[in-house]
């Protein structure tokens, strides 16, 4: 066991040698060989990840350090090292990412088939996989910090990865700048949470007890404060680099434009792995920033007000991409929430939210994952993204119409499916929290979302065919077999893996809010469950019942101005580019350069004219001619005999 | 014996190189290019296998103000002024002395085009050469400031003869400029024999110079060599420059150049001046706020491509000097390693801004367009500069950003707070330009119709675009045997800084 925990790096290094292969050799030689390439090498990875997964929780999961050495010395002991974490939470996103990036190798033999440049994209999302991995199981906050930068970047690529259509690449570049502008403030809580603590180590950050830094003066240039309130900062910013990176509310509108990307990737990076790292780093620190003052309080604000702000705007949605984007939104605020409604009023915590939140990132990963694979192969074979054009796909794709299915019953909370079981621990730890509006925000939130998937759901397998290309569909294996493996997870995984959740993902070292603290709702189940179910069959009502008028339903332009100001996602993207292009560019940029090129260059430019002209001045007393030197010389002494005084 | 022979051959071949090609005519083309290449090429073998000696050979510090010296050379050279021929190396100077050949071997590859004066034109970066690799060995203050000026003219002449666009007026501009700064440190070395009586750095180092003198002395000088980095307000000549000097000057420049005026700031101002460098690098730190938070948002207004990297440059360097004026070893280690960093980055840069621009004949962004599909070679490699340019961990960057922003934050000053709080939050900024720039000229659709003639890098550049990717990926991915071998050099100045 231990020499499989000491050769686990190798679960890394695969995708790696998968990335530098395809690229360097792979992918100009033969678009085949590449993917039958990624493929292995994803797929050993999940192999060995499985069997890492096996061996830890049957051997008590106690959290090791499986390898690690020192990356950058930073001083003393204080280093910045790569490692290898093994844990309950790391142990489980290995085996999330490996198993999710191998049905996705799978699936994109069969969608990128046509594409000129296939072997880039297998380089591309091997080197996705291992950054990802790299970040899952980082020891320290650096570490993380290095393999959050390298998925952004693949993130960058994957989504830019048709760079010759100028919306993709423009959507790539908002995704980069708006992630990396949440990073600057992770990379300055990283500095300032690593200058008191000494450490980078997660182990110490959580081990780190507020009070003993209240006597610490520390000086964050504004104002001194205690060094426990500026760790208290410290967290809070590091939060917002998960902020951006989970894409909440008002750093949301990167993702939905993200969908630029081949769907594989949306698949991968933005529903299953990638965006849940801002819910990872929460509950990595957990313990540290639940001890942080009311840091938990802002995610917990922002995770609902998201959750319920992507779900109203995911019921007005055509783009079918577009809509699992505004789903995967509000999921990752019920995770958000969920961790932040942990910590009770009286500063104790209640561990369910931590399990919850861990458990909703594993049961969501599949089967979001999966509706978007679904997703790429009605795309693939209506040739639009348009919930227009689709309708009736039910005898064309049987099997992704059952797989759907199980899928949309996961994600609505039906049970026994995985969704029910994880989204009913959230609805109760917001219940416990005693915050009745986050609890009303997570139920209704939970209606809405059984709404609009079944909304997808009914317009686009249900109903008469609605254009020419969806008369023709029919089911490409390479894409249908991954969603139909997937589909396994998304109907079991919340059964079966419930046990384990609740006994071993425990945050450790914290005052616990003991049982008889908490109220216990047994209705809460039925409560989330019904609200589903009217989801459903409101739904139904709308798109499914036989005299359903479809193209009133979905029509935008003769609705009320709310339904319109929903549709245009609260006209946010106009906003952000207001932002971007007036106040950066025109504004900050502007002034900048004008500083630069009017003010400083014309104070080059002036220094270069005095020159000049005193240069020419002097050029002038340089005649060669005898008398003028005598007689500037006679002039001279004598000025300088009666003004200067010349001792004489 | 024979390593100190080799180490003091650094700076002498590449002028015994240009005696050899004084015969050759000029229309010999290939003989020329091909002596020149391998003149480079040997002394860029030598600078490695010391370097490498000197990594496996490495002591840690063991305590004082001395540098770890190796190769160390002194005979009296001019009696008459008490100057000595010194040279040596310490972990600073050799992995200078790498990026320097380095940035020249790949500088002769990428000139390899030119369309003609190539006697002249080798010749003058072989000097250029000498001149750079003589001061960062040098450890006499005459020696050094001979090489120091050595290096000014030879860039005019090359600007003004190879140069494109308004060629006259930016070499004056750089020329002037440098030689503005290079009176200021005359200036200064002299005060310093005059209350040293010594023109050695290491006798020096053990003199306390007198307070009063380095009050007036410590920011002259600094100043002085800061003028060749381009800090906030001497940094005007750095745009003006570089657009218009020849591709392997505008990598010269800005790759080891500017290095060599940090370096001074350090080796020479910094360690032999600290109480002086307590006094004043608080105040220096106004004008670095400039440089890190104005250069990356000037650049994001530019259209050409080597304005875009001239204030690349002035931003990059700006995180230098933050780490030079946070003065604790974390921060001075950091900007140590940005320089070799920015050394490596910004001769990408302007490696792959020369290819391109020799190809399409604009260096405008908004005419070009769609080039990755034509030229996937040069557009990997300027993305890769890219991405190392913004910080991306993997590259050198990153670890020296880090180590710059961890070490300045230990420094517990108000001002350096606030400045190092700008710093980090400027990053952003950096990526803006960067990725706008990468997307309008690689992405997107093909706009102009004759650009789809053009062909993707030759085999030499492509060598030129392999050897700095190598460089930046050995710091960013094992930084750890670089920057504990950094801190022999770092740890004597921190000693004589804390004094």
């Amino acid at each position: 066991m231990t020499s499989l925990y000491s050769y686990s790096f190798l679960i890394l290094l695969l995708p790696l040698l998968s990335f530098a292969v395809n690229g360097l050799f792979l992918c100009r030689k033969s678009r085949k060989a590449s993917a039958a390439f990624s493929v292995l090498c994803a797929g050993l990875a999940a192999a060995y990840a499985i069997s890492v997964a096996l061996a830890f929780f049957t051997n008590g999961a106690t959290p090791t350090v499986a390898w690690q050495f020192r990356f950058l010395p930073i001083v003393g002991d204080f280093n910045a090292n790569i490692g290898l974490l093994l844990d309950p939470l790391s142990v489980m996103m290995l085996v999330v990412v490996t198993s999710i990036a191998f049905f996705v190798n799978i699936y994109s033999i069969g969608y990128m088939r046509e594409d000129m440049s296939s072997g880039r994209f297998f380089a591309l999302l091997s080197l996705f996989a291992f950054s990802m991995l790299g970040l899952v199981i980082a020891t320290n906050i650096l570490q993380m910090f290095v393999f959050w930068e390298l998925v952004g970047v693949s993130s960058y690529m994957l989504i830019g990865f048709w760079y010759h259509k100028p919306s993709a690449v423009s959507a790539s570049k908002q995704a980069f700048i708006l992630t990396r502008f949440a990073d600057s403030f992770f990379l300055l809580g990283m500095v300032l949470v690593s200058y008191a603590v000494k450490s980078f180590d997660f182990a110490a950050l959580n081990a780190v007890n507020l009070k003993d830094f209240a006597s610490i003066p520390l000086n964050l240039g504004i104002m001194v404060m205690p060094a426990s309130d500026a760790l208290t900062i410290g967290a809070a910013l590091i939060f917002v680099g998960g902020w951006g990176k989970s894409a909440m509310f008002p750093m949301h509108i990167w993702l939905p434009n993200a969908m630029e990307g081949p769907t594989p990737v949306s698949s991968i990076i933005h529903s299953a792995t990638m965006v849940v790292a801002g819910v990872y780093l929460v509950a990595r620190l957990f313990p540290f920033m639940a001890g942080a003052g009311n840091t938990l309080c802002i995610v917990m604000v922002v995770g609902a007000f998201t959750a319920i702000f992507a779900a109203v705007i995911a019921c007005t949605q055509k783009d079918i991409k577009r809509i699992l984007a505004y789903s995967t939104l509000s999921q990752l605020g019920y995770m958000m929430f969920s961790l932040g409604a942990s910590r009770l009023c009286d500063g104790s915590i209640n561990t369910l939210g931590y399990t919850a939140s861990t458990f909703h990132i594993f049961t969501h990963a599949f089967f979001k994952c999966m509706l978007f694979l679904v997703a790429g192969s009605l795309i693939h074979q209506v040739h639009t993204n348009d919930l227009d054009a689709m309708g009736g796909l039910r005898k064309k794709m049987p099997f992704t119409y059952i797989a759907t299915l199980i899928a949309c019953l996961a994600i609505a909370g039906i049970p026994p499916f995985s969704g029910f079981f994880s989204k009913d621990e959230i609805l109760m730890t917001a219940f416990q929290s005693g915050h009745v509006a986050v609890f009303a925000t997570g139920l209704l939130t939970s209606g809405l979302t059984a709404f609009y998937m079944f909304r997808l759901f009914f317009l686009a397998f249900h109903g008469k065919a609605r254009s020419e290309h969806t008369a023709h569909a029919h089911e490409d294996f390479a894409m249908t077999l991954p969603i139909v493996c997937l589909a396994v997870p998304s109907l079991l995984s919340g059964l079966l893996a419930k046990n384990i959740f609740a006994t071993k993902f425990v945050p450790g070292a914290l005052p616990v809010a003991t049982a008889e603290h908490l109220a216990h709702a047994t209705w809460i189940p039925y409560a989330a469950g019904g609200m589903a179910v009217l989801g459903i069959l409101i739904a139904a009502l709308f798109y499914a019942r036989p005299k359903a008028n479809i193209e009133r339903a979905l029509d935008v332009d003769n609705r009320c101005k709310l339904y319109k100001t929903i549709n245009h996602k609260f006209y946010f993207d106009e906003i952000y580019y207001a932002v971007v292009r007036q106040f950066i560019f025109r504004g900050v940029a502007a002034s900048a350069r004008f500083v630069e090129d009017w003010i400083i260059g014309s104070l080059v430019n002036a220094t270069l004219f005095v020159v000049r002209k005193a240069g020419a001045l002097v050029r002038e007393a340089e005649n060669g001619y005898l008398p003028f030197y005598v007689g500037v010389m006679i002039v001279g002494v004598i000025f300088w005999y009666f003004v200067g005084k010349l001792p004489l | 014996m024979l390593q100190q022979i080799l180490f003091n051959l650094i700076w002498i071949i590449p002028f015994l190189t240009v005696l050899v090609c004084v015969p050759i005519a000029n229309s010999k083309v290939a003989l020329l290019k091909k002596i020149h290449l391998c003149s480079a090429g040997i002394v860029l073998m030598i600078t490695l296998f010391l370097a490498t000696n000197m990594i496996l050979d490495y002591a840690p510090y063991a305590g004082g103000n001395a540098f770890a010296m190796s190769y160390l050379t002194d005979f009296p050279w001019l009696a008459a002024i008490s100057a000595h021929y010194l040279v040596g190396a310490d972990a600073l100077t050799i992995l200078m002395l790498v990026l320097a050949a380095v940035i020249i071997f790949t500088g002769v590859l990428a000139s390899w085009r030119i369309a003609s004066g190539h006697k002249v034109f080798f010749g003058l970066l072989q000097i250029l050469a000498a001149s750079v690799y003589g001061v960062f060995m040098s450890f006499d203050l005459v020696l050094f400031f001979v090489f120091y000026e050595m290096e000014a003219l030879c860039m005019y002449l090359m600007i003004a003869g190879y140069g494109t666009g308004d060629k006259d007026l930016g070499g004056k501009k750089l020329t002037l400029t440098l030689a503005l700064g290079s009176a200021m440190v005359m200036a200064v070395f002299l005060g310093m024999y005059v209350e040293g009586g010594s023109w050695s750095v290491f006798e020096l180092a053990n003199v306390k110079l007198p307070e009063n003198f380095q009050m007036w002395a410590f920011p002259v000088l600094f100043m002085g060599f800061a003028v060749s980095s381009s800090l906030f307000p001497f940094h005007f000549w750095s745009p003006a420059g570089h657009s218009a000097a020849p591709t392997a000057v505008s990598m010269f420049a800005a790759g080891v150049m500017m290095k060599m005026g940090a370096y001074g700031c350090l080796r020479i101002a910094m360690y032999l001046m600290p109480e002086g460098a307590h006094f004043w690098l608080p105040y220096i730190l106004f004008f670095v706020i400039f440089n890190v938070c104005f250069g990356p948002f000037i650049a994001m207004r530019h259209k050409d491509l080597k304005f875009i990297t001239a204030y690349s440059s002035i931003s990059h360097l700006g995180l230098i000097f933050l780490g030079l004026c946070a003065m604790t070893p974390v921060a001075l280690r950091g900007a140590s390693l940005q320089m070799l960093s920015h050394g490596f980055l910004t001769g990408l840069f302007f490696a792959t801004i020369g290819m391109i621009y020799g190809r399409t004949h604009t260096r405008d962004i908004t005419q070009m367009g769609g080039l990755m599909k034509i030229m996937p070679f040069l557009g990997v490699g300027f993305v890769i500069a890219g991405f190392a340019g913004l910080g991306l961990p993997g590259f050198s960057g990153f670890v020296a950003e880090a180590s710059i922003f961890i070490g300045s934050f230990q420094n517990e000053g108000t001002l350096f707070r606030i400045v190092t709080i700008l710093a980090i939050l400027s990053v952003t900024a950096t990526a803006v330009y960067i990725l706008q720039t990468a997307n309008r000229m690689l992405h997107g659709p093909v706009t102009n119709p004759h650009f789809k003639e053009l062909t993707d890098a030759t085999f030499e550049e492509k060598i030129v675009i392999v050897i700095f990717v190598i460089c930046l990926l050995a710091i960013g991915l094992c930084p750890a045997p670089f920057a504990d071998f950094l801190d022999t050099s770092i740890a004597p100045i921190v000693s004589n800084l804390t004094r």
